[in-house]
């Protein structure tokens, strides 16, 4: 199996971008990375795509040839693949480029993720977003997807204490490192007392729980580790990657305050990177509801189980704790385009891990892990990124 | 959009709580399932049908404020996963009480209701939700 490289990043800012399509976001992203990579065009051999449902925020699928054509790459007829996990698209995006590369069928392969969600209104959104989970045995009962969330908040508060400060803590914290990053959605700081008080979505969770509703793009350039110091003096290293299945519905898992996807993942891809938890600098994790941040930590073994809210509180996951965990802002405050949002946590890893992460750098980042969920825990993909192994 | 098809065809089990038990390990599931998780190709053709009571205690719940939109009308209402006496968990809406009123651990039976329909004048959809039991 070939090693493999990250060597070009790009991102688009997440929002709002009501001025922009989603073809132009997709390729705002794949340019910015192409000319990080400082490759052209020719030398692609593939371009997977992360996108979950552009069928119904835009009427539009068939994004794999989309994104290659507005890429200028239609008339170069490069294989474009799009895939889709969810929540976790962009992640899964990215492990189809590494596959493809590792088995030596490919040497540069680009991989975009992207969602244009504010075509439309919030409630046809909230309806989209649901469909990750199960249509036929949760939704048509009126679960909502927060509301999904919110049955495993309640159990985990029930078993381990978890209080509304905790969960209130984790997205203060997100918003702090949001407002350090000049890409982000939200890039102001919120007290966590406000967060208590914001409305309720579905109890115990309320809207400042909640990642927002996002447009936005990322794209990186994957290549065999052989020949990545010809485009990049510092190429950062795949040195793991782990995926795992877990049932649709909520109703059927044993236990629904871990997420066992999660801690199947995270395991395999610490096997395979020969490391433990407490090698890595730095983490970006799929918090898309506060409560996903907690057993996320908990569940790729930063925190012993029930432990993960305090250690937040406690501002151990902070710029500046002892692991730090989204330091882009997380999906909470950069903003979650659904399927962008994979890729975009590869893109915050690579840039701490090159140094260049700005006001959010960590000192001396050497490894990086990025975890995407998709569903209710149904898919978990994880990717370990280092320098300098 | 009409979802009449995909509704009509789990009637049966939406209407009296059917699912199925494993002939092989004798575990229970809700909804059905053609192989059994645990048992893999030993349960091929031993997944009987399986009616549940209905009686269950409430395993996690959450109150909806913000729901979709044919279920606009409804909101603020109890959600709740529900741990059936047989073993297996089942979602659904708990009702005719104060939602705020559902705590981890009460007891509650299956009823047959309205769920939603398609439109103004679409095909009205029933199945299961679920009641509190007095003791």
């Amino acid at each position: 199996m070939k090693k493999v490289a990250i060597i070009g990043v790009g991102i688009t800012p997440f929002g709002e971008l009501w001025d922009d399509s989603f073809r132009e976001i997709g390729i705002k992203a794949g340019f910015e990375a192409l000319h990080d990579a400082n490759i052209s065009s020719d030398d692609i051999d593939a371009i997977y795509v992360g996108n979950m449902s552009a069928g119904r925020f835009i009427d539009q699928e068939h994004i794999g040839a989309l994104i290659a054509d507005y890429a200028g790459l239609a008339h170069n007829n490069i294989p474009s693949t799009r895939v889709e996990a969810g929540g976790a698209s962009g992640a899964l995006a990215v492990r189809q480029a590494y596959f493809s590369i590792a088995s030596g069928m490919n040497e540069i392969v680009v991989v975009g993720g992207a969602e244009k969600m504010t075509d439309i209104g919030d409630v046809e959104v909230n309806d989209i977003q649901s469909s990750a989970a199960d249509q036929e045995w949760e939704t048509v009962f009126g679960a909502t997807y927060p509301s999904l969330f919110a049955l495993m908040a309640r159990r985990h508060m029930h078993e381990y204490g978890t209080t509304r400060e905790q969960l209130s803590s984790v997205a203060a914290k997100n918003h702090r490192h949001g407002s350090l990053n000049p890409k982000a959605q939200f890039r102001r700081e919120i007290k966590p007392e406000a967060i208590s008080r914001s409305p309720v979505v579905s109890d115990p969770l309320r809207m400042l729980d909640c990642a927002p509703i996002s447009d936005g793009a990322a794209a990186v350039i994957m290549c065999d580790m052989g020949i990545a110091k010809k485009y990049s003096e510092h190429p950062v290293e795949v040195i793991a990657s782990a995926q795992a299945s877990d049932t649709l519905a909520l109703n059927q898992r044993k236990s629904i305050t871990e997420m066992l996807a999660t801690k199947i993942a995270g395991k395999k891809a610490m096997e395979m990177a020969g490391i433990g938890p407490a090698d890595i600098d730095l983490a970006e994790v799929h918090d898309n509801f506060t409560i996903s941040e907690i057993m996320a930590v908990e569940d790729l073994g930063f925190f012993p189980k029930g432990e993960g809210a305090k250690a937040t509180l406690d501002g151990k996951t902070t710029i500046g704790g002892d692991i730090p965990i989204n330091t882009s802002g997380g999906l909470k405050a950069r903003g979650d385009p659904i399927g962008a949002t994979g890729v975009a946590q590869i893109v915050e890893i690579v840039e701490q891990l090159r140094g260049k992460a700005d006001k959010r750098q960590i000192k001396d980042a050497k490894i990086g892990l990025a975890h995407s969920v998709g569903g209710t825990g149904s898919s978990a993909i994880v990717h370990i990124l280092g320098v300098g192994q | 959009m009409t979802k009449t098809p995909r509704f009509w065809r789990e009637n049966k089990n939406r209407y009296n709580l059917i699912g199925v038990k494993c002939g092989s390990c004798n575990a229970v599931y809700f909804p059905s399932r053609i192989i059994c998780p645990d048992c893999g190709r030993k349960s091929m053709g031993k997944m009987d049908k399986f009616k549940f009571s209905g009686r269950g205690t409430v395993y996690s719940n959450t109150v909806v404020h913000e729901a979709h939109e044919q279920y606009e009308m409804q909101k603020p209402y109890a959600i709740a996963l529900i741990e059936l006496e047989e073993g297996a968990r089942v979602l659904g809406q708990i009702v005719d009480c104060e939602p705020y009123e559902v705590q981890i651990g009460m007891k509650v039976k299956s009823t047959f209701r309205k769920l939603g329909q398609d439109g103004k004048s679409g095909t009205i959809y029933y199945g299961y939700k679920f009641v509190r039991e007095r003791e």
